[in-house]
């Protein structure tokens, strides 16, 4: 049986044995999700949007669906993974169930919680109702096989007028409880009129074993509302992620996910921004560093519907020995969508030979009156910079890897919180194999 | 100091040097003259260490060390300076922060510790204000959108930092106004002493007025064709390099 056809007939025991309530909307989202799937199947490389992305090495395992934790995960354990330095709100998971043990959670000024819960209490009904499942993409087939295996996840529900005093970290460990896991995540993060919150992302194997995650993440910012999201994408060898974030902005809000794709097999960011309203600011930033034989896939989406709207993506990636890389960057400025201001980067650098990075910016525009930039460049280090450093005495090693830093830097320069700042420069410095002795 | 041997170096199988012979000694400042394509560039390069370059012949010996087959680094670690004619803009790394590693690389290479971040701040301090630097261009990203004027300053305050044996300048007037030249050469003559020496590589006259030579050499076709005083240097721009052709 292949993994298509057992996640399928796996589909009514998912419900029964979730005891899942069959005539609530999530009940229908699902069946309608199933069904999709069922029809399309994994996406192949022969969908434009998936053409330099094979899942099919992915597909060949025989995956535990519903993976039970079998030793237990401690503090120590995860430590490491955290951001200790800061207060923050913790959602911590371990094989796909919710460790309350692990976690800090609240509901004074705003919810930080877990999906399962806002699924099934009556108090959150509206909420879900309103915003659960409006905005994932029904055409990305990969998307709806989350939909329809929903359980468990993040649940941020910022009112209006709230600032979320701590960033919020969610963090899903697998144990190896399995050989084979496969994860599927699902976070609704609901941001109300003039509130603010910051979020970080992050999937984390803590064994040898074979782990795929499919994520998926729908962001909501109301009137006004200021979201920063964080990914952080430093897996082991074994793990793999397949990650929908859908972002939905109504006027004047400010949206930024930030990805840090450093590790991990294969990653495919599926990452999509709709603009909802006028005078709405969209942000996509993300760096690569890649080695080995990873693979990582940004394909990303900025959908400009409203006037008087900008949006800025900025992508570096760093690629060493056979790994590979897509940029995959689409945006569209619809007819109405005047005095748009437009603005994509995407610059790479191919470290080895058997390096590879496949970009395309794609732009379609419909409006006259807008002002839309995008530029890509693959190079490779520049030799004379090498020699300037070294003729100061900086060895080649670091001086390259200072370069690489530095080539990085503007993206990093964008992280709001310092101490994720700091993480974030560490693993770059780690990635590169150096001490820089420094922080830029 | 410096002695350069029957240096014979070539790029792509092309020779460009062909059998330089050159001795430098503690205190002195020489210059390097010469046409376009001469093979000054190369020369200095070569002596920095560049790879790309490979020395078929002859060799380069500091303080009776020969060089040949040492990286870059290993030679600025010994004492060599390159003064670039284009200096590289790194963005994202500030001038206090590239200069901090060059000098703490260099520490560690010859057995010293690190630099403490005071004594670092207080020689930063000392050499800014003696080439009258100001300091918001010390976190500055290096050499990004400095003018010519300022990347050249850039070069000199790190040769101030680095306190080399042997500072070789390449092309450093090209660019520069009259006054950008006179703040640049202020500089290295302020950093000259009896136990380092300097190596100016120009194509003019105009360097010399402010940088004054104890030698001249002309390179024509990857050879010293001519060797003399500073007086060399006003009739080469009386007369042009043709009549030593």
């Amino acid at each position: 049986m292949d993994l298509k056809e057992k996640l399928v007939s796996s589909f009514l025991a998912f419900e029964n044995e979730g005891k899942l309530d069959l005539n609530s909307n999530t009940h229908a989202a699902r069946l309608e999700a199933i069904k999709s799937f069922e029809g399309n199947g994994f996406p192949s490389k022969a969908i434009e949007d998936w053409k330099y992305t094979s899942l099919k090495p992915l597909l060949k395992h025989d995956y535990c669906l519903f993976p039970t934790t079998k030793s237990p995960v401690g503090f120590k354990n995860i430590r490491k993974y955290l951001l200790n330095d800061i207060e923050t709100y913790t959602l911590v998971f371990v094989d796909g169930k919710f460790s309350s043990f692990l976690s800090t959670t609240t509901h004074d000024d705003c919810d930080v919680c877990v999906l399962s819960s806002a699924l099934n209490r009556p108090k959150y009904k509206m909420v879900v109702d309103n915003y659960f499942n409006k905005i994932a993409n029904k055409n990305e087939s990969i998307s709806q096989l989350n939909t329809a295996f929903t359980i468990e996840g993040a649940f941020i529900n910022v009112p209006k007028n709230t600032i979320v005093p701590k960033p919020v970290q969610i963090i899903y460990f697998s144990t190896g409880s399995e050989k084979e896991v496969l994860l599927q995540p699902r976070n609704l993060v609901v941001v109300g009129e003039n509130s603010h919150v910051q979020i970080i992302e992050r999937h984390q194997n803590l064994s040898e074993e074979v782990t795929l995650t499919n994520s998926v993440t729908e962001i909501f910012a109301n009137k006004r509302a200021v979201v920063d999201y964080y990914k952080i994408q430093n897996d082991t060898k074994n793990s793999s992620l397949i990650d929908g974030t859908y972002v939905s902005q109504k006027m004047q809000s400010v949206a930024s996910v930030n990805t840090f794709s450093f590790g991990g097999k294969l990653t495919r960011n599926n990452l999509e921004f709709y603009q909802e309203g006028e005078g709405i600011s969209s942000h996509l930033n993300g760096i690569t560093i890649l080695n080995d034989k990873q693979h990582v896939d940004n394909t990303t989406l900025v959908n400009h519907k409203f006037p008087n709207c900008e949006s800025f993506e900025l992508y570096k990636g760093i690629y060493s020995d056979k790994s590979t890389g897509v940029f995959n960057g689409k945006v569209i400025v619809k007819h109405n969508a005047q005095k748009t201001n437009a603005f994509q980067q995407n610059n790479n650098i191919l470290m080895d030979d058997g390096a590879t990075i496949n970009s395309k910016p794609q732009l379609e525009i419909f409006a006259d009156d807008v002002k839309c930039s995008h530029g890509c460049t693959i190079g490779q280090l520049d030799e004379t910079a090498l020699f300037y450093m070294q003729s100061r005495g900086i060895p080649k090693k670091e001086a390259r890897a200072l370069l690489l830093y530095a080539f990085g830097n503007d993206v990093v320069e964008k992280i709001k919180i310092p101490q994720l700042k700091t993480k974030i420069a560490n693993f770059i410095a780690d990635k590169l194999k150096v001490d820089l002795g420094f922080t830029l | 100091m410096l002695k350069v041997n029957n240096l014979h170096a070539s790029i792509n199988d092309k020779e460009i040097l062909k059998g330089i012979n050159l001795e430098i000694k503690p205190g002195e400042v020489h210059a390097i003259m010469g046409p376009n394509g001469s093979g000054k560039s190369t020369l200095s390069a070569v002596i920095a260490g560049k790879e790309e370059y490979v020395v078929t012949e002859g060799n380069v010996v500091l303080d009776g060390k020969d060089l040949s087959g040492l990286a870059p680094e290993e030679r600025a670690h010994k004492g060599i300076f390159l003064s670039f004619q284009y200096p590289v803009e790194i963005p994202g790394v500030t001038v206090t922060n590239f200069i901090k590693t060059a000098i703490n690389e260099t520490r560690k290479a010859n057995g010293l510790e690190e630099l403490a971040a005071k004594d670092m701040l207080k020689l930063i301090r000392e050499k800014s204000d003696l080439l009258e630097i100001d300091r918001k261009f010390l976190s500055r990203s290096l050499n990004e959108g400095f003018s010519g004027g300022e990347k050249k300053r850039n070069e000199i305050f790190q040769m101030a930092m680095l306190e080399p044996k042997l500072a070789i300048l390449d092309e450093t007037d090209s660019g520069l106004d009259i006054d950008a030249l006179k703040v640049v050469a202020k500089g290295v003559n302020k950093l000259k002493s009896a136990n380092n020496a300097v190596v100016v590589i120009t194509h003019y006259q105009r360097l010399l007025d402010y940088i004054v030579p104890d030698f001249v050499h002309v390179l024509y076709n990857g050879k010293i064709v001519k060797s003399g005083g500073k007086e060399l240097a006003f009739e080469l721009e009386e007369k042009g390099y043709d009549w030593l052709k």
